[in-house]
């Protein structure tokens, strides 16, 4: 525990060594506030809540995430550090746990950041600070699960444009699974069983129930589960380049 | 402190190494020499526990480091081939990750620090970050990173590469400060750092062991470059033909 804390404090602070950490951020706030106001019609809705913003997370993070996890592992392989990493007595567990902990503490940073459009949607009227608040929590959530694959996907390769697109690809399959088109195309030579289970394995179903404002056990298992199975994987991933 | 028994690294159909065996005491400084390719980067990487052996087995202060890793790298220390570093941290921040990582804390950990900087001369670029630093300096980062705990065993791929001759002088005197109550194996191309600071010599060529002995007794045998070319060589013709 001491470990992944000591190694997540050393990672987070080496994102803001580099500019890459500010430009990040930049691109990240304007992209988002650009697609709100400008995109999603948020005004012309004439409605105060934060729907129209957090319905594009799914979207967004699809490139900004891996843009974050991309460079986990791939990096560490890349410069030699892994060497490095791997024989210092710190685990694999820890070491997974670690770097991921600082990439999602990063996201969480990021996402904080967004304060602004909770203040705009206050300041312009009276909107249910209970639903905005669960929103941001399903926001976390979320890319903390898009970490985790990345963070696995990352571990495979020392490319670091592969682990990108691995992470982008499998994470608009994780999105794409929830929408009408996809379900009702499914559905046509499917089961309703395999399409339900179909639905109920995307981003896009867990973030919305959790959108309106409910956060049940059944969503914060889902989170959980595919972010604690992905972690697992980096690490079989990791422990078998070791014998390779 | 270090018993490596029969330890052997397969790439594919490719035997880098090739069941190699030997023990290193206390108060000893092995030179572990080789031509490029010979299997040395491989050895060491197995007996620190970056790469799993194919078949035997490497202790590291009766530890194994496939089955007690934790136990074992708290032994050691290492210096990777290249030194990596986390090069965007400044040398005073990296060490002081190190020496988080090793349970160093409070005035043990300051008076570590101190010393270990002052051991290597670090004292001017401690505060720049790695990736401005001279090759020699980053070196000697990685020297710091792998002293910093006063292990027992203490692992070197090269660590005198891309000195210049004034820093190599330096680092050999370290070694050799340092040899009296630890286990240290370097690894070299050089011959004549050999001769400087190690008190006994393996000379390894496509991954088996082919001299054993002390310097003194492989420079006997004539003109030690020729005797190294001579042994390397032999092993290469004798595995082709």
């Amino acid at each position: 525990m001491k470990n992944t804390w000591i190694l997540a404090k050393r990672e987070l602070s080496g994102y803001f060594a580099t500019p890459v950490a500010y430009v990040f951020l930049f691109f990240y706030l304007a992209l988002m506030g650009f697609m709100t106001f400008y995109v999603t019609g948020y005004y012309e809705r004439g409605v105060a809540d934060l729907q129209p913003f957090f319905a594009l997370h799914p979207w967004l993070y699809l490139f900004l995430i891996p843009a974050i996890s991309m460079r986990l592992w791939a990096e560490e392989r890349k410069s030699g550090t892994i060497e490095l990493l791997m024989t210092l007595p710190i685990s694999l567990g820890q070491a997974v746990a670690g770097k991921f902990l600082a990439a999602w503490l990063f996201s969480g940073i990021a996402l904080l950041l967004t304060f602004p459009m909770w203040m705009t949607v206050n300041f312009l009227g009276n909107p249910d600070n209970g639903v905005i608040l669960a929103a941001y929590v399903g926001s976390f959530l979320l890319a903390g699960a898009y970490l985790a694959l990345g963070s696995f996907l990352s571990a495979v390769t020392k490319n670091q444009v592969i682990a990108f697109v691995l992470t982008f690809v499998l994470g608009l399959l994780l999105v794409l699974s929830g929408t009408p088109l996809v379900l009702e195309f499914a559905r046509q030579f499917l089961p309703d069983v395999i399409v339900d289970s179909l639905r109920s394995f995307s981003f896009l179903t867990h973030m919305n129930a959790i959108g309106s404002g409910v956060i049940e056990a059944r969503n914060l298992a889902f989170f959980g589960s595919l972010i604690a199975a992905c972690l697992a994987a980096c690490v079989v991933t990791l422990d078998l380049k070791k014998a390779a | 402190m270090i018993e490596i028994h029969n330890l052997t690294k397969e790439f594919g159909p490719l035997r880098v190494v090739d069941s190699i065996t030997f023990t290193v005491k206390k108060g000893e400084v092995l030179g572990f020499l080789g031509p490029n390719g010979a299997g040395k980067s491989t050895t060491m990487k197995m007996v620190t526990g970056f790469l799993s052996p194919t078949a035997g087995t490497a202790r590291i202060c009766g530890h194994d480091v496939e089955r007690e890793p934790m136990a074992a790298k708290r032994k050691l220390g290492y210096l990777p081939e290249g030194a990596p570093a986390y090069t965007d941290m400044t040398p005073a921040g990296y060490l002081d990750f190190i020496a988080d990582v090793r349970g160093l804390a409070g005035d043990a950990k300051a008076a570590r620090l101190a010393a270990v900087v002052k051991q290597v001369h670090l004292e001017q670029v401690l505060h720049q970050p790695i990736e401005t630093l001279s090759k020699g300096f980053k070196r000697r980062v990685g020297l710091a990173q792998a002293i910093l705990h006063d292990p027992e065993v203490l692992i070197l791929d090269e660590p005198t590469d891309g000195l210049d001759p004034n820093q190599k002088f330096e680092v050999r005197e370290l070694i050799k400060s340092m040899a009296r109550d630890k286990a240290i194996v370097l690894s070299t191309h050089i011959l004549e750092e050999v001769e400087a600071v190690c008190t006994r010599a393996i000379i390894i060529a496509k991954g088996r062991v082919l001299f054993d002995g002390t310097p003194e007794s492989l420079a006997a045998g004539g003109q030690i470059d020729r005797v190294f070319r001579e042994i390397t060589q032999g092993a290469a013709g004798a595995a082709m033909s």
